[in-house]
């Protein structure tokens, strides 16, 4: 009796395992689609066969080959790199947190980075040899610094979630202000550079920021899949953690470091995208449970599609144009996140 | 065997355990009672490592290594979306692979088949009561294989019939297997129905240690709870605590 019931549910946990498994192949379909779908658009009314010829090296219309390989499949990988980043940065604040409301942002690290850049294009001050990346170098610093107030506030008074929460709202206050006063300095043609920078767009995407924010992603991901289980734990809350033998502490600053670097990694070049790092790790969660090892993958590939999906709208809301993303992103993100919290009827926070 | 000796711990300038000493044998359930905030949670706690104390601990002759202790909160507040399998194999978290060991996932299966609780094998932490929550935390400090099993209130949410079967297991369970268990309780008759040793504490200090015939007595419950009580024995040769009034504090 007690056998078959003990087989009954192993199979039953191999069955829930092999369905959450091909949840997220269809995030990874949808998304792959998605990504399809946003090389095939864009402001040059180029034919979908056009682009595909020249992908496949099956024309060498020099005009072309430049929109392609220059403008649009950094656009897409872009847009692939920062979802993904934002997803596993949303998953993993939301779980150090234990705060569904928590987001890359929520700390105050784009505020920071933001402000970084607003900083580099005010004094246009331009870094030897590496011009064009003075600005995502000087707002990645300031991402950075967001980050080791936080940290420091929190080693200070103690790694809870609270304290991290509370310094995140401080240090989001302050750069937001000083922001502000940048803006406030700036002259108006500066003023509409800094306006331009914030809105977050792909338009900043090239092969560089591909590679760089690519490897940020990479490494990040890296740092993060020996902790799953333990991520994992987390969920049961602080004190039954460390019940099972687990430094908190200690794993809640190791995952705010990968965090704070995959949003830097992120914002840094394309600027401040909204709600992506938000509603990634919801659609995640609701599709595949708590399970790390499925929840990262799932998060990292819904915010991945919500970008593709989003720049694809970009390029298609106003023909010929293309609207930033960040403000794309918000426009979904909205009334997503408020059918999200209507649908569910859930309590697991 | 579970020695401690002279354990202390203060918060600040406030001494809560001044200075515990006791022995507990192992393949016993030692339940631990006295009022609120006298250091029941605080000496658990302490003895699980969760909080810095003075003092001595030696388990069967050696010193204590953490993977041998499980403690169980009191709350069981704790909202999410993780199934009641994943929070039993979550209780050897630092055991589990990216490669899940299919072993791991058949020991977490018959434990919760032996239990009789296999209709809850999928269900959410959010989807359970409070006292079906408490009883998945307990099979996951089981899970845990412990040398030492500290609970606190393990029965607090539970019905009359849970809390029966919840102690009654446990102690089963530490006969069975040798180990030491601590289950810091309020309620005085479960306590002398259940356990084979019975500490009091009081103020942070130990009051009385012995069997449950020794410490439940009318002057114990009149020192330390300020209750006027009366400890009467049933036919059946069990303790049972009547409370008859409150004397003012």
């Amino acid at each position: 009796m007690t056998e078959t019931a003990s087989d009954a549910i192993v199979a039953g946990y191999h069955r829930q395992t092999r369905n959450r498994l091909v949840r997220v192949a269809g995030f990874a379909v949808a998304t792959i689609a998605a990504i399809l779908f946003d090389i095939l658009t864009g402001p040059a009314f180029l034919s979908p066969l056009e682009v595909l010829a020249t992908m496949f090296g099956a024309t060498d219309d020099p005009m072309l080959s430049a929109i392609v390989f220059s403008v649009r499949l950094p656009m897409t990988l872009m847009a692939v790199i920062v979802g993904a980043s934002l997803g596993i940065a949303g998953v993993e604040m939301q779980t150090i947190l234990g705060n569904p409301l928590a987001s890359p942002y929520t700390l105050g690290f784009s505020a920071a980075a933001g402000f970084g850049a607003a900083l580099a294009i005010l004094f246009a001050f331009q870094l030897p040899l590496l011009a064009t990346l003075t600005v995502p170098a000087v707002s990645f610093v300031f991402a950075t610094l967001a980050c080791l107030i936080v940290y420091g506030l929190a080693r200070a008074r103690g790694v809870t979630s609270e304290i991290m929460i509370l310094a995140g709202i401080a240090t989001l206050f302050l750069f937001q202000s000083a922001q502000s006063l940048v803006q406030y300095l700036a002259a108006p043609e500066v003023l509409q550079q800094i306006v331009f920078w914030l809105f977050g767009s792909l338009l900043k995407a090239s092969w560089t920021s591909v590679a760089v924010s690519g490897a940020i992603l990479v490494f990040a991901i890296a740092l993060l899949v020996p902790d799953f289980w333990r991520l994992t734990a987390l969920r049961l809350g602080d004190e039954r953690v460390r019940a099972l033998g687990i430094n908190v502490d200690r794993l809640r600053l190791r995952i705010f470091l990968a965090v704070s670097l995959l949003t830097a990694g992120a914002v840094a070049f394309v600027g401040t995208i909204g709600f992506v790092g938000l509603v990634a790790p919801h659609l995640a969660r609701m599709a595949v449970g708590e399970d790390q090892r499925f929840l990262v993958p799932a998060s990292a590939l819904s915010g991945a599609f919500v970008m593709a999906a989003a720049s694809v709208a970009s390029k298609s809301i106003s023909p010929g144009a293309v609207i930033p993303i960040g403000i794309v992103t918000a426009i979904i993100g909205v009334p997503f996140l408020f059918a999200l919290i209507l649908k569910s009827r859930r309590s697991f926070w | 065997m579970l020695q401690i000796e002279d354990m202390r711990v203060s918060y600040g300038s406030a001494e809560i355990l001044r200075g515990i000493s006791a022995a507990l044998p192992a393949g016993g359930l030692t339940a631990l009672i006295g009022p609120n905030g006298t250091g029941k949670s605080t000496l658990l706690k302490a003895v699980a490592g969760l909080i810095p104390a003075s003092g001595r601990m030696v388990l069967n002759g050696a010193g204590i290594r953490a993977s041998s202790v499980a403690y169980m909160p009191q709350d069981t507040s704790q909202k999410s979306a993780l199934t009641v399998l994943e929070v039993i194999l979550l209780g050897r978290v630092n055991a589990l692979a990216l490669r899940l060991d299919p072993t791991l996932v058949e020991q977490a299966a018959a434990l919760l088949a032996a239990f009789n609780l296999e209709d809850l094998r999928e269900r959410t932490l959010d989807r359970l009561s409070g006292g079906q929550r408490q009883m998945v935390f307990l099979l996951q400090s089981l899970f845990r294989r412990p040398e030492v099993l500290l609970l606190d209130e393990p029965t607090a949410a539970l019905d009359l019939n849970h809390q029966l079967f919840v102690l009654d297991t446990i102690r089963d369970y530490c006969r069975t297997y040798g180990i030491v268990a601590v289950a810091a309780v309020h309620d005085l008759t479960l306590a002398a129905r259940f356990a084979d040793r019975i500490l009091c504490l009081n103020g942070g200090r130990l009051h009385a240690d012995g069997t449950p015939d020794d410490v439940l007595t009318s002057d114990m419950i009149r020192s330390v709870y300020r209750v006027e009580a009366e400890v009467l024995r049933s036919s059946a040769g069990h303790l049972s605590v009547i409370p008859l009034s409150a004397r003012a504090a």
